[in-house]
């Protein structure tokens, strides 16, 4: 059976015009995945039981005539630091090596009401910390367009998956990038929606003000179909918010849309065939009628260093809950009081870059020095967030490139912390700011992907992925 | 610039435990991270207020009642804790 390239509709279509059965769809993908994941390892666990008889539940829907909904039967991946029950769900860490979550997540709860098929979980930064996937405690996700080369974080296993049509789409999350900048590597279609549009609970929290699950998808009609089943309000996550009809409809059609495009956002130490590719899709807009100005972010080069404070800030508050006495790793037999347990099992448990990040939380946080990193972050935040209020009033939506480069090689900068930072200088600020953003493909570079950025104000998730396939359909 | 001393200090806060040639490392590492940070101190925050609800946002409040969760979801959390003793977690002595 030929995987390549189907997307959910196309599955959809396939299923119910008897083309396949769900049982024969999920054993093809269980069988690429066994032949294809040892080069590109995106998956951490697989869930195969399970799968073949969720699916098998779907062909007995189908076979009595019901009508299934769009996302019945269609076998996906979860990146494997949101909790589907039952399954090993580790955050790519060795403190929760041997975890089996004991509930959903909410997006999960959701996605299976709609009859999902979960074929596994995939690789991440440990803990969602990192741009390439290097930092996963079991090993390297490797990018199906080079596998030289990473496929970005920290959803990189969700990435390589969907690109690899190792499933028909997964889902992600973005703290300071991680959907988009892989998205980008790997050449695939990925959204991080408004913060509060989707719950974040059964999420493992790294940092909670600016975490955000999405879809990781093959085109932009898979995102929307995606997107419109988990977002939504949730009593379990107070932050989710579920908006009323807010996408205005100024700029909805290509000819009356006025794109921005911020010059903080073209700068010296962008590959300059990264700037070509982005002014070249931007140019396509221009010439299907949209109007293109441009536009100043005055506080952009502050956003990275404030999300280094801010991120760290908050994941050393919620990564104290592993401790060694709950859940996961435990060093209790070793140690010889309670504070030994919690310095041995996590120090033990968390690796190299979770526990720079702690430490850097933890001394921002301390005493003498909150106000001088954590106060004066979070109103720098504020004054990134007033930049895009302000500029929203001129302008649509705003383009710009995901990320500097394209997909670097393995090993190339785990060296340098710092250097692996500056990957998500074009992705932060809209953590920062809390608005919806999209990385679909733009076009190569020496046969790697290249993603086009298009950000929207905020709950206007509708509008952007309008936008994005207005280029994708080749409409303009 | 971060001390020896100090990184010990922060590590004890944080409850990790660390080498000592992991100590040196994370010196190094963490005083880089915030000499990149200090450009923060450039920016003028004199005339921003925190306090001020943000996009939408807003306190959420509900109702402070307890739902009890399903025996099958408690027994599953039990199972995941290291030590227990009839459903209890059971904890070492803190002195």
């Amino acid at each position: 059976m030929e995987l390549q390239g189907i997307t959910i509709e196309g599955a959809h279509k396939g299923l119910k015009d008897k083309d396949f059965s769900a049982v024969e769809l999920t054993q093809a993908y269980l069988a690429r995945i066994k032949e294809q994941d040892k080069k590109v390892h995106a998956f951490l666990s697989l869930n195969g039981e399970a799968a073949l008889s969720q699916a098998a539940g779907i062909d007995k829907e189908l076979s009595a005539g019901r009508d299934i909904s769009v996302l019945a039967g269609i076998p996906m991946a979860v990146k494997d630091n949101i909790l589907v029950e039952g399954t090993k769900t580790t955050a790519a860490s060795k403190i929760l090596e041997n975890y089996v979550a004991p509930y959903d997540a909410t997006c999960i709860t959701r996605l299976k009401d709609q009859g999902i098929i979960i074929l596994g979980k995939t690789n991440l930064d440990e803990f969602a910390m990192g741009s390439s996937t290097e930092n996963s405690a079991f090993g390297p996700t490797r990018n199906p367009n080079d596998l030289e080369r990473v496929p970005g974080g920290s959803s990189g296993g969700s990435a390589a998956a969907v690109k690899g049509d190792l499933c028909a789409f997964a889902l992600g999350s973005d703290t300071g990038g991680s959907i988009r900048q892989p998205a980008s590597f790997c050449g695939v279609v990925g959204l991080k929606p408004t913060y509060g549009a989707v719950s974040r609970y059964g999420l493992i929290a790294f940092a909670s003000s600016l975490d955000q699950i999405g879809p990781i998808t093959r085109n932009i009609q898979d995102c929307r179909i995606v997107f419109d089943i988990i977002r939504g309000k949730d009593s379990k996550d107070s932050t989710s918010f579920e908006p009323g009809s807010l996408n205005s409809s100024k700029g909805k059609t290509v000819k009356d849309l006025v794109i921005g495009v911020p010059k903080e956002y073209f700068i010296k130490g962008t590959d300059q065939k990264v700037i070509d590719l982005v002014e070249k899709a931007i140019e396509r807009y221009q010439k299907g009628g949209a109007a293109v100005k441009e536009i100043s972010l005055p506080h952009t080069e502050y956003a990275l260093p404030c999300y280094y404070i801010i991120a760290p800030s908050e994941a050393s508050a919620n990564l104290a809950r592993f401790d060694g006495i709950k859940y996961g790793l435990s060093r209790r037999e070793e140690a010889v009081d309670l504070l030994d347990v919690y310095l041995k099992s996590r120090g033990e448990g968390f690796g190299p870059e979770v526990r720079r990040r702690i430490m850097l939380g933890t001394y921002a946080l301390s005493s003498g020095y909150y106000e001088a990193y954590y106060v004066r972050s979070k109103k720098i935040k504020k004054l990134i967030e007033q930049d895009f209020n302000k500029v929203f009033k001129e302008v649509d939506v705003i383009m710009s490139p995901v990320c500097p480069t394209t997909a670097f090689k393995l090993g190339e900068r785990v060296e340098d912390p710092l250097q692996m930072y500056l990957s998500d200088v074009f992705t932060v600020s809209v953590n920062l700011a809390g608005l919806p953003a999209i990385s679909f493909p733009c076009g190569e570079i020496e046969g790697l992907p290249v993603g086009l950025q298009i950000i929207g104000k905020h709950w206007e998730e509708n509008k952007i992925l309008k936008v994005a396939e207005a280029f994708e359909k080749g409409v303009i | 610039m971060i001390s020896e001393k100090e990184v010990r200090h922060v590590a004890l806060l944080a409850r990790l435990g660390l080498a000592s040639e992991e100590i040196k490392k994370m010196e190094k590492d963490i005083s880089s991270i915030l000499d990149y940070i200090e450009k923060l101190k450039e920016v003028d925050i004199s005339k921003v207020i925190l306090d001020e609800a943000g996009v939408g946002s807003q306190n959420v409040m509900r109702e402070d009642n307890p739902v009890p969760a399903p025996k099958e979801r408690v027994k599953k959390l039990v199972e995941l804790m290291p030590e227990q003793k009839n459903g209890y977690l059971k904890v070492k002595q803190v002195f």
